[in-house]
């Protein structure tokens, strides 16, 4: 298992910065086209997962003609194996405020929310405190800008972008229909730059640093440094930022527990990768000519053999199945299908074969799915049932 | 304590009347009393001139706005995967011997309910639980059984429970 690249730490997001005025005060007084360059030259792409890139949405909104614009920062981080976020808003919220302010600056609004997930609660008062702080500090340097929180109740599919403009407009937290995007018809109906907070974090890098230094980590296709979020069976859980384009293996090695049977690459909605893949699987986003890219909102699960990879794709489902949104059929029916399904071979009720019925099923959700929850089901359920079918049956 | 429709009055008062302040308000309510009633989303609906049932189709939309009652005290057990595999199932046995409920109960005093919940986004910690808004990590059920005393001292010395 030897690969040319080597786990490479970066140490960009937690580093301890107390000049957020000044990286404010400097970007503000750039033009918004020089800002949206340095972005796309960095060629930073979101960092919640889908890996959209960050300079041409804050660019295609930028240029959208209207009165009123919101910047929103997602903090619904509810991706099972996921918790950067919350540990960036604790330890370094003002390096978000500031991005968030500078996004505004750059398209045109003067508000920004942070969506915060209901199970961070305890956040509310720290973080309220540093928005108190951040809007005085706007206010003495006349740049007009306000940042309000709004709490999210428990419900993961408030995570995807159009869902979570339902929920702040008091709805039902229903994904919508794309197009029209977020950067046209956002937020109440207005043009709105919707961006992940790690993303938010790395703009301040590149504002402070210039694109070249952001650039310069990482490989061809996936630039920059990227949190994970390491857990399962490891004897070092936590957060790493390490560079992107590191080989599965490379990570099995520093984070195992030279026991590991299998990873969990992006959480539950992301694939299963078998130790017989890990060598040729690379961590970033898909573009590479050879072996397996697989991208990731940086949550990184561990398991090692003692563990029933049936119970894994069991618990899987159940979540699937909680918390779809039941809007669309095939989300809503289909998770519900597929949880019955695997119980009905493990019990020998269906034979093996109906494992590939399911497959087929999972495949039509990720065709006919409305929004990326459905969509995504069948990562993890295919990843499990294609590699670990004995342990589905037996 | 508020009465409840001078609670939803207030809410409304301090976050708008709009559609979009919907939310905030339903959390307010859900804040103090712990659960909504019937009775409060048809006087949110009032007081923000909606339908009652679109009120309660938000409401029952999100898993942290309960619209049963609920005990003084939420406890949310998380049951994602990571904490599934670091002994979620043991903290929860350690609870339901200490408080004699299981999942979905409210102890007949009033003081506890017991729900389990999606992942609570401290995986490096497990297993995790959430009392009301505090968050409880790496639990062991001699750990849990040290913070439920904690709880039951408190709304002793505490006034009156909600009823």
């Amino acid at each position: 298992m030897s690969t040319s690249y080597q786990l490479k730490r970066a140490d960009f997001i937690f580093k301890n910065e107390n000049d957020w005025e000044d990286v404010l005060r400097k970007s503000i007084s750039r033009p918004p086209n020089e800002l949206i360059n340095e972005l796309i030259s960095s060629e930073l792409k979101g960092r919640g997962g889908a890996g959209f890139p960050t300079g041409l949405k804050w660019k295609v909104t930028s240029e959208e003609v209207n009165d009123v614009k919101y910047v929103i920062c997602n903090a619904d981080e509810g991706e099972p194996g996921t918790f950067k976020d919350r540990e960036i808003l604790s330890r370094v919220p003002f390096k978000v405020l500031t991005a968030i302010a500078i996004c505004g600056h750059v398209i045109g609004a003067r508000t920004g929310y942070i969506y915060l997930r209901g199970e961070y609660f305890f956040l509310q008062n720290e973080l309220n405190k540093a928005i108190n702080e951040f809007e005085y500090y706007c206010k003495e340097i006349k740049f007009d800008f306000k940042i309000k929180i709004f709490m999210g109740s428990g419900a993961y599919i408030c995570g995807e972008e159009t869902a979570l403009f339902e929920s702040m407009e008091g709805k039902r937290g229903e994904p919508r229909n794309k197009p029209p995007y977020p950067s046209s018809f956002g937020y109440m109906g207005k043009p709105t730059v919707i961006n992940n907070v790690e993303t938010l974090a790395h703009t301040y890098t590149i504002f402070k640093y210039g694109s070249k230094r952001f650039y310069d980590l990482g490989v061809q296709y996936s630039r920059g440094s990227k949190l994970f979020s390491v857990s399962g069976d490891t004897p070092k859980p936590g957060i790493y930022e390490l560079e992107l384009g590191m080989s599965l293996a490379d990570f099995v090695e520093e984070f195992g527990d030279d026991d590991t049977k299998a990873v969990q690459v992006g959480g539950a909605s992301g694939f299963l990768v078998p130790r017989k893949r890990f060598a040729e699987t690379n961590i970033g986003f898909q573009g590479k000519l050879v072996g397996i890219s697989l991208p990731t909102g940086g949550s990184m699960m561990l398991f090692n053999s003692s563990r029933s990879m049936f119970n894994v794709l069991d618990n899987y489902l159940n979540f699937f199945a909680e918390e779809s949104c039941g809007q669309c059929t095939p989300c809503r029916v289909g998770c519900q299908q597929l949880l019955k399904g695997i119980k009905a071979v493990k019990r020998g009720e269906k034979n093996a074969q109906y494992l590939d019925k399911m497959l087929k099923l999972a495949e039509t959700m990720q065709f006919t799915a409305k929004c990326g929850l459905g969509q995504s089901v069948g990562n993890s359920f295919s990843s499990i049932v294609e590699n670990f079918r004995e342990e589905m049956i037996y | 304590m508020k009465p409840i429709t001078d609670l939803i009055k207030d809410l409304a008062d301090q976050h708008g009347r709009d559609r979009h302040n919907l939310l905030p308000i339903l959390q307010g309510v859900v804040e103090q009393e712990k659960y909504l009633s019937e009775y409060s989303m048809i006087e949110i609906a009032r007081e923000l001139d909606l339908p009652a049932t679109e009120v309660y189709g938000t409401a029952t939309f999100y898993s942290f706005l309960e619209y049963t009652k609920m005990g003084k005290n939420v406890i949310r057990i998380c049951k994602t995967i990571t904490c599934s595999m670091k002994g979620e199932k043991q903290i929860l046995l350690a609870i339901e011997d200490m408080l004699k409920i299981k999942v979905g109960e409210t102890t007949p005093d009033g003081k506890f309910s017991l729900l389990q919940t999606n992942c609570l986004g401290f995986c490096h910690k497990a297993p995790a639980m959430l009392i009301n808004n505090e968050v409880y990590t790496e639990l062991t059920p001699e750990k849990v059984r040290e913070i439920l005393t904690e709880y039951l001292n408190q709304t002793n010395e505490g006034g009156p429970n909600v009823n």
